[in-house]
């Protein structure tokens, strides 16, 4: 026969972890979702919405850095040039790869470059706004 | 790499990856996701052609 007590024990544990795993998810998630866009949404088994969103930073950044557009580095300078730094950071670990391969440099002698440079900052923007709606699914705010 | 794009096909882009997130993002149901970002699409489009020709008018 079982002991009760430990019945009650193992229930108590379970108990614990059903609310533990929501936590740690709602931290993983937005980080998982900023580094890369859409991962967020896939650990959570939202498959077709992380895609969508993947897509959609992914093109972005990827088109702004084909129209020759400018990637922001850490800057103490200009107001303007320091929030492009924040809104490129937004896109993770796309802006440390274009970083690191010295992407973006940018070129003033073309109109559509600077469509390019906020291409680039929106991308980042936007999956912000993915990050904190992986978030929301992960503490149950959102289905 | 380099990618040509005229303006308007720039601002369409930009329209279709935004509303894509946008749809997505804030609202909760597939059905609602869908319509509200075909409508941020569509104000995006129009909002750019009223903007042009704003900006037309003011130069005539």
């Amino acid at each position: 026969m079982a002991n009760p007590q430990n019945t009650a024990t193992i229930n108590q544990r379970s108990t614990k972890a059903d609310a533990t795993q929501p936590d740690s998810m709602g931290l993983i998630a937005p980080i998982a979702g900023w580094l890369v866009p859409g991962l967020g949404h896939f650990i959570q088994r939202r498959w077709i919405r992380g895609l969508l969103l993947m897509l959609a930073v992914f093109i972005m950044f990827l088109a702004g850095l084909g129209m020759q557009g400018k990637v922001y580095s850490f800057n103490t300078g200009d107001l303007l040039d320091i929030l492009g730094f924040v809104g490129d950071l937004g896109a993770g670990l796309l802006y440390f790869v274009a970083r690191s391969m010295d992407w973006g440099a940018g070129n003033i002698h073309r109109a559509v470059a600077d469509y390019g440079t906020k291409y680039i900052v929106v991308a980042g923007l936007l999956n912000v706004i993915a990050a904190v709606d992986a978030h929301h699914i992960a503490i149950g705010k959102k289905q | 790499m380099t990618f040509e794009l005229s303006h308007y096909n720039a601002a369409l882009l930009f329209a279709l990856c935004a509303s894509t997130v946008f749809g997505i993002t804030q609202r909760s149901t597939p059905k609602d996701m869908f319509r509200y970002g075909a409508y941020c699409f569509v104000l995006f489009a129009v909002g750019v052609i009223v903007a042009s020709w704003a900006m037309w008018l003011i130069k005539h």
